[in-house]
Formats: C-alpha cells, structure tokens, sequence
C-alpha cells in the first residue's frame, strides 16, 4: 500500500508542478517555530489556501523556538527569510522598528472591520495609525484545580474571589511533622505565568495599573502594586502555603499531583490531560470587590517587509486566510488555542467547553501587555519578589527599585 | 563475581593499600555518575511517573524511545552530527597539530604573537560571532550544507594550545638528529613527532568531537532544513514555548549521549597506551 | 630558487617553514575569526538592534555599562567562579589522576565513569540537579544533610549559595576532562625519568614534587589557563539553571557571557553586548597572559 500511495503522491506532486508552471505561480515563504500540533494546524492550512488559490503556492518552514527569535532576527536582518512570519506580539516593536515588517495595507485589511471583528487587545498591534500583524489565535490565563485534592480538603469548587483563594490554598496545603511541604496549596511560579497574573490582574483587581496608558511609564509603584505584590509574596512568607520553584516549576507540581492549584495557560491542558491519575478541573481566574480580569497574549503574523509585488500580494491574501474565521476554528480544535475574534470564539460550543471555555470566557475582559522588551520586563516582578522573600524588603521600596531600573527600558525605548 | 572475588583477594595479598584507593576511587566514580544514572531511569519512565525520584521505573517503558524514533528524523540528524563532527575532527587532527608543532618546536620571530592570537580565539563568546558567520555564509552559499555547520570549527584555539604543550614536551634532540638524517621538516612533524603525542591527540579527537556534537547555537542559525538538523537542534525542536516533557528530554539525551560514549571507549584506550608504545619505536 | 635557498641559514630555512606550515591556518583564522572579533570591536561603538539602521555613539556604550551596577556585580559574580572553581577543580582532578594511574584492575572503567559527565547535554543534566537541590523531602542533598543532623539549605533559592551550587555541577561536569588531559600529562612524562629516580632511592612525595610535577608544567600550564577561561566564561549551567535563564535570584549567579546574551538576544542591544564582549575579551587576555608569564617565570 505504502508504494502507492507514494506513487499517487509522486504523480500528483508532479501534476502540480507541471499546473503551476503554466499558470505562473507565486511562491511566498511562511515561518514559525516547531511544535506538532501548529505545524500539522500550518500545514492543514496551507492545503486548504492552496486548492483555494491555485496560483500560489506557501512554503512553510520552522524552527525550534527555544532560538525562533534569534533565529527570524538574524536571517531577516540580512535580507533571508519568510514572506509572512509569526511573531510573538510583544516583539513587534523591534520588528517596526527595524523596518522589517510592513503596516497592512488599509484596502486589504480595513481598520474598521479588524477593530470591529477581533477582540480590543489586538489594538496592542496599531501603532502609528497602522495594524502590523494581526493573530490567528490569542491566550488568556485560568485557574487550574486538582479535584481530588479539592474533595479531601472538603472543597466543593473552585475559590471566585482572592479571600477564598487564600483560604483554599491553605486547606489544600500539606506538610509533615517538621513543617516541610508534602503538597503546597497554590503553587507560586513567578518563572511561569504569575508574573503576568500580577501586572495585569491583581495589580488592576486592587484598583491600580502597571502602566500609565500611553505605555511610556511605570506606575505599578501605587498602593495597589505594593498590595498586588504582597498578594503574590504572602503565599511563600505568611500563609505558608507554597514555596515558587517548589518541584522546579509549578506546572510540574500540579502535574505531579501536589500542588492544589496553579494559573496557567490553555498551551497547557495538553500536558495535563496526558497525566495519568490527574483529576483537574479549569474555572476563571478568582475576582475581587466584584470585578474580574485577565491576561491575553498572542502570536501575530506579519509581512516582511521583503515582500513586493505579486508576492505581497500573495501575502497578503494568505494573511487574510490565516485570519479567517474558518482558520481559527480550525487552529482551535488543532493546536487548542483561542480564536481572535468574538464571534468565533463565544459561539456556545466553545464558550462552554469544559476546558477551553473559562480561558474563552476570561477573553472578553483580558489585557495584553505592551511590553517593549518582554524579558527585563519580566525579571521586574522576579526580582521584586525574591527582594521580598528572601532579603526581607518592604513590598514598596522592592517595586520602587525595580520600577526604576523598567522605567530605564521605557525611557531607552523611547528616546 | 567469584572471578572478581579471586582478583580482589589477589591483589588485597599483594598491596592492601591499592585496595583501599580503588575503593575510594570507585565510590567516587559512583557519585560522578550518579545524575546520569537519574538521566538514564527517567527516559524509561511514565509521564506521571517521572515525578517519582525512584531510580528504578515502576512502570518501565520504551515509549519515549520509540516516540522520538518514531515522530521525528532522529537517525538522520544522528548521521548529520555524525558526519560533521567526524570530518571537522579530522581537520582539527591535522591542522592544530601542525600549528601546534611549528609553535613549539620552530623557532621564529612573530612566534608568540601568533600563538597568543590564537588563543586569543577563546576569549570571544560564540553567540558574538554568529552574526558575522551569517552574513559570510550567505555571500558564498553555505547555508543549509554541511561545509556551513562545519567550517567554524575546522580548526581551533584549544586545539592548537593543547597540541603545542604536548609539543613542548618532547626533547629538542630528538628532532635535531632526524633533520641530521636528512629527514624533511614534514616528515618530523608527521612520523617522528605525531606518534609520540598519539594520548593528547586522542584526548582532543573526544574533547572536539564531543564539542561539535553538542554545538546548538551555529548549526541552528545556517541550517533551515529539516533534513539537515544535528542532534542538538533535533532535541531542541521536541519543545515547545511553553511545553518540555522532560521524559523525552532525557531520552533524547541518552540517544545523544550514546555515540560520544563509544567514541571515548574506543579512544581511550590511546589516551594511556599510545606513549610507550611509541617511545620504543621512537 | 635552490640558489637562494641554500643561500639561507639554517635558522631562516627553519622560519621560512613554520609560516608554510602556518599559512594556511593564518589565513583560516584571520577570515573566521579575527575579522568578526574585530567587528565586534566596530559594532561596540554603536547603537544598532540588529535589525534597524546602525547609530555611531563612540564609547557610550562603555559608559553605560561602568554606570550600571549590576555590571558590577557580574563581574564580581564571574570572578568568584574562577577564583574558587579552577583551583578546586584542579586540585580534585589531579588527585583523581595521579591515584587513578596507579591502578590497574578496572582502569578504563572507572575512568569512563569520571568521563561520563562531560559527554552528557548541559539541559538535562541542569533538570537532576535542580531535582536534587529541592527542599526536603524531596531534594537529596538535603536528605543527606538532614542524615548528618544539618538544617535544610536553600541552595540555588539562596542570594549567598546559589552561585556555589551552580558552580558544583560545573565542576563535576567538567572533572573529566581535567583528569583525561592530566592523565594523559603523566603519561606523557618519559618513563627513564621516573627509573632514574627509583635507583636513586627516592620516595613518592618526593617523586610527585621533584620529577612528575615539573615534567608536567606544560599540562598545568595548560589546564589553568583553558580553565581559567572556561569558568570566566560559565555559560551553559547558569542558564539551564536558574528560574527563567536569568542568573538569578537577583543576579546572584549572573556571569558576564550570560548577560551579553541577555543584551544581545532577549534585548537586542548588539552594541552593548558588543562592548561588554570587548571587556570579556580584554579581561581574558589579560589573565591569560599573566598565567602564562607567571608559570614561566617559575623555570
């Protein structure tokens, strides 16, 4: 069977070539980073683009993403790579700046129908007037709980607010006699998500914001930052319920069965679902005083700025693909994460599925944040939460020693 | 075992002393490798199951091994590494021996600007030089081939130092009476000299083997295809931006690891046995 | 042509054939190596992202980097990994080497397993050790402290002992090859020296200090200043290490290649990186070269 179907394969691959020969095919070059499932989404993708527009033709390649970054920065800048490429958002400021992306032109992409079509925090992508990129897909985080965990400490479900999270996560906490943790109730990771949880939920929960609104300064140095932090930090110094970096990382405590809850992505219901013997559910994040938030994160594609003529062109309509409804259904149910805009992503199906639907739900009051240069800005909260708990400083001057040093990159950025 | 009893008794008769030291060394052995035995029992473990700091797997199973031999082009990124590694050792071999030698046994001036600017080659982070690697492999066409994941190492500071030092060591005389014989400069180098260095030449046949076989940054930037992948960068693709399982992580690091091992079995047998032999002939 | 080269001494012929043999190589390094130092030199001068257009700003890229603390404080980082790393690692290893080369029954044997450790990936290794430096009950290291009646230690969560549990793997990773080049140093030492010294009645302390350690200065020599290098320049442990890559806690185990490819990479600051690649570079030649004078000095 096997020769056949390699044969088949042959003679149509060989027909195609043949038909695009004579119909003077454009090809356009499409980059990512590997993974499975986003790769076979691409290539799902692709297939169907191209029997849809016979004149073009999309070669996909990837790269592992531990260096996708290093890797897109350096081919581009010397002229090499894709014609349509996938960015992380927070990195676009370097690519704009750079001059290696194009803006999407307004008659292909019509700023009225993107603003009215995707969710608000893809406005995160205009700058200057002009959308840059626009997202297949979007994230936002959720709570993830382990429900046998949850019945041994008589929980019933998952805690709605801060207080009940607090006191859940010292239900769920075990230790043996000399006070060491067996399971931990929360498990703090500010290597993983919480520092987003951080910035854009509790800081906001407790009535502040990280940044000013024209994203040029840092303000988190508020009240609300200093409690938002010690929110974070009193899990580890006063509450005793987790310790960050417990089991290296809070996923992998979760997944080992002995953390009662961690905040995570949907990336990750995969690995958890993959876990045997672990029983967890998903809810959204716990509010406060009534109010709820989240983070969105996303991964944009964009046009180089190599691509000219025939070949933007070709670009362009496969971007117009990419973010089509069907699209995003079908990276959906192929690689799990998010549609990008409303209307795909809070159909009934969707809202309500067991796993999916909290992260869908939080969509609709979530926060990208525009970072300038994600890692020092992320170290921020690293940094201010170890001069917490392990040297002993006031949550105040902690943030107001590292709000200077992210002010710094702010003010490089713009200068 | 009762063979091995025999020789302990044996030997305790002879040196009781030597018994106490191969103790102490063994055990030290035991803890250095210690970590690699946890490497070698997670890649037979579950995904729940490596949680479980047991060393021996409850549950043992292959699955990671046939996942990554399965789901991915491992054999070919095996032979990719192979063959690179293999052909830039072989460069390194002859080129930073020959360096080596002329630095330590001819006597010129420049001698010593020469040597301290190639060592001075180690002094620079690579992550700094791939950007100008880039852009040279770009104009001449070497990227996505072979010749561009090698050509960076085809000859090395470390290896020329190495080289030099032992060099170094041999006696001065012994060269002079070859060139007395009529022997050319090439030939003293190449049969006189060579084969009384052959345990630091085995030692730099696995440190630079096993440095290109581990190279992860280089070969990532110039190669785009699949196809052409070394290991390193193969392992590097099971994960994902948020996602490493690190069952397959080790895995794939036992399957990596397995070829450098034999590698050094085979030639460290050289690294002792080599001088004697070539002192007598010499 | 055989005119003028019988013309020449025997000292010219000589110096004439080394820059043969070295041409080749000459031309090898002077096109992949010292042109991109030397661009790196020209880049460190500028404000450039990699991507953008190229900004000359003259040396401010120094001014900043001596302005900014946590330079410092790198550095100081990557001073403690040499200073304490190579003369432990130097001292376990050539002990290991010398007893090892005594004995007979099992050699290659336990030699591989002191070898082992180099020949595994850095990442993997990194995720066990961060496994055994957990807290109770988890963490080995602390089961057997807790064995001996010692309190739990924070390890790598700890400002003061996160830069020494870094460097233990390091040295564990790197011990291998240390005793392979010793190995290979005693070995190489010719046997009528050793013969000479026995007739003579001498005993082994005095063996060891007057004929094996002197023979094998060019291995010493060698291995201080390759590990000298290679500590200075810990890269691999720190990064697969320490929570999110970044040397931490609060810089604690920051050495300096890893925050010029935090410059370089995470912020694509190229120029700064850049300069701080030049300070690296100068800091160590200079060591270098003070090794190599002081070790010769000792003839």
């Amino acid at each position: 069977m096997k020769w056949l179907k390699s044969a088949f394969t042959l003679v149509v691959s060989g027909t195609s070539l043949l038909w695009s020969g004579l119909v003077h095919a454009v090809e356009i070059e499409y980059w990512q980073y590997t993974y499975a499932s986003r790769v076979e989404a691409v290539d799902k993708l692709i297939q169907n683009f191209e029997a849809a527009n016979p004149d073009i033709t999309v070669k996909h390649t990837h790269f592992p993403y531990a260096d996708y970054r290093k890797k897109v920065a350096i081919a581009v800048s010397a002229g090499d790579g894709p014609d349509v490429v996938q960015l992380y958002y927070g990195w676009l400021n370097d690519y704009r700046d750079g001059g290696l992306i194009q803006p999407l032109s307004s008659s292909a992409f019509p700023h009225a129908n993107i603003e009215k079509d995707f969710f608000p925090m893809v406005g995160t992508m205009k700058v200057n007037g002009e959308y840059w990129g626009l997202p297949t897909a979007v994230r936002s985080l959720a709570l993830f709980w382990n429900k046998d965990m949850f019945s041994e400490a008589g929980l019933s479900g998952p805690p709605e607010t801060l207080d009940e999270f607090v006191d859940y996560a010292k239900k769920l906490t075990k230790t043996d006699a000399n006070g060491n943790y067996l399971s931990v109730g929360f498990a703090v990771d500010t290597d993983g998500q919480d520092h987003h949880w951080w910035r854009e939920v509790l800081i906001r929960l407790y009535g502040g914001a990280p940044y000013s609104d024209d994203g040029k300064t840092v303000t988190y140095t508020s009240e609300a930052g200093a409690q938002a932090l010690k929110f974070l930090t009193d899990f580890e110094t006063t509450h005793k319920v987790g310790s960050n970096g417990f089991m290296n990382r809070g996923q992998d405590a979760f997944a080992a069965g002995k953390a009662g809850m961690v905040l995570d992505g949907s990336f990750r219901i995969s690995k958890f679902v993959k876990q045997e013997g672990l029983n967890f559910a998903i809810s959204e994040l716990p509010g406060h005083n009534g109010k709820r938030y989240n983070f969105s994160s996303y991964w944009v594609n964009g046009i180089t700025s190599k691509a000219a003529d025939e070949k933007k062109e070709a670009a362009e309509k496969f971007l117009q693909y990419l973010t089509s409804d069907e699209a995003m259904q079908l990276w959906l149910d192929t690689v799990g994460e998010l549609p990008a805009k409303p209307a795909v992503a809070l159909v009934d199906a969707n809202k309500d599925h067991p796993l999916y639907g909290p992260f869908i739900r939080g969509l609709s009051y979530a926060n990208a944040t525009a970072f300038v240069s994600e890692k020092p800005q992320r170290q921020s909260l690293i940094d201010a939460y170890d001069m917490v708990v392990l040297q002993g400083v006031d949550p105040a001057s902690a943030l107001a020693k590292v709000a200077k040093s992210e002010q710094e990159v702010f003010n490089e950025f713009f200068e | 075992m009762n063979d091995f009893n025999a020789t302990m008794a044996r030997l305790e008769r002879a040196q009781p002393g030597k018994v106490i030291l191969w103790t102490l060394l063994f055990i030290g052995g035991v803890i250095m490798i210690t970590p690699i035995i946890f490497m070698v029992s997670t890649s037979f473990k579950t995904g729940q199951e490596v949680y479980e700091l047991s060393i021996i797997p409850q549950k043992p199973t292959l699955e990671n091994y046939i996942f990554i031999l399965q789901e991915s082009k491992f054999m070919r990124w095996m032979l990719n590494s192979l063959w690179v590694a293999t052909f830039s050792t072989a460069s390194v071999l002859f080129f930073d021996s020959l360096v080596g030698y002329t630095l330590a046994k001819f006597d010129f001036r420049g001698r010593q600007i020469v040597f301290v600017a190639i060592l001075s080659t180690l002094m620079i982070p690579t992550e700094m030089l791939i950007i100008p690697w880039y852009m040279m492999s770009r104009s001449f066409g070497w990227i996505d081939t072979y010749w561009g994941i090698a050509f960076p190492g085809l000859m090395t500071g470390f290896g020329t130092f190495l080289m030099r030092q032992f060099f170094m060591n041999l006696p001065d005389e012994l060269i002079e009476a070859a060139r007395i014989d009529g022997w050319s400069e090439f030939a003293i180098w190449s049969r006189i000299a060579m084969p009384l260095v052959i345990p630091a030449l085995s030692a730099l046949a696995i440190f630079h083997f096993l440095g290109n076989w581990t190279a992860f940054l280089w070969p990532l930037i110039v190669i785009n295809d699949l196809d052409l992948y070394t290991i390193p960068v193969g392992i590097a693709s099971f994960n994902g931006e948020f996602q490493m399982d690190w069952e397959v992580v080790m895995t794939a690091s036992c399957l990596a690891t397995l070829p450098t091992l034999l590698v050094f079995l085979v030639l460290q047998k050289f690294i002792i046995r080599g001088i004697m032999l070539a002192g007598l002939k010499g | 042509m055989t005119n003028f080269w019988s013309k020449l001494s025997i000292k010219q012929k000589l110096a004439i054939t080394a820059w043969f043999f070295l041409a080749v190589p000459l031309v090898f390094y002077v096109t992949i190596r010292f042109y991109p130092t030397f661009e790196a030199f020209y880049v460190s001068t500028l404000k450039w992202n990699l991507l953008g257009v190229k900004k000359a700003i003259g040396l401010k890229n120094y001014v900043k980097i001596f302005a900014d603390e946590d330079f410092w404080l790198v550095l100081w980082n990557t001073t403690k990994y040499a200073l304490v790393g190579v003369p432990i690692s130097m001292i376990i290893a050539f002990v290991i080497a010398y007893w090892l080369n005594e004995i007979k029954f099992g050699h290659n044997l336990i030699r591989a397993m002191y070898f082992i450790p180099f020949l595994t990936t850095a990442v993997a290794m990194a995720w066990v050790w961060r496994w055994f430096y957990q807290p109770l009950p988890i963490g080995y290291f602390n089961i057997l402290l807790s064995w001996i009646g010692i309190p739990q230690q924070p390890f790598l969560k700890s400002v003061t002992q996160g830069l020494y549990s870094i460097m233990a793997p390091a040295v564990w990773a790197g011990l291998g090859f240390q005793i392979v080049i010793f190995i290979a140093g005693i070995r190489a030492i010719p046997r009528s020296y050793f013969e000479a010294a026995e007739i003579d009645g001498a005993g082994r302390w005095q063996i060891l200090r007057e004929i094996t350690l002197p023979a094998m200065k060019p291995t010493i020599i060698f291995l201080t200043v390759i590990s000298t290098i290679g500590f200075l320049r810990i890269f691999d442990q720190v990064y697969t290490m320490t929570a999110d890559s970044a040397g931490g806690p609060l810089n604690s185990t920051k050495p300096l290649v890893l925050m010029i490819y935090e410059f370089a990479f995470d912020e694509f600051k190229i120029g700064r990186a850049s300069a701080l690649t030049v300070i690296l570079f100068l800091i160590l030649l200079m060591v270098s070269l003070m090794q190599l004078w002081l070790m010769r000095k000792h003839k």
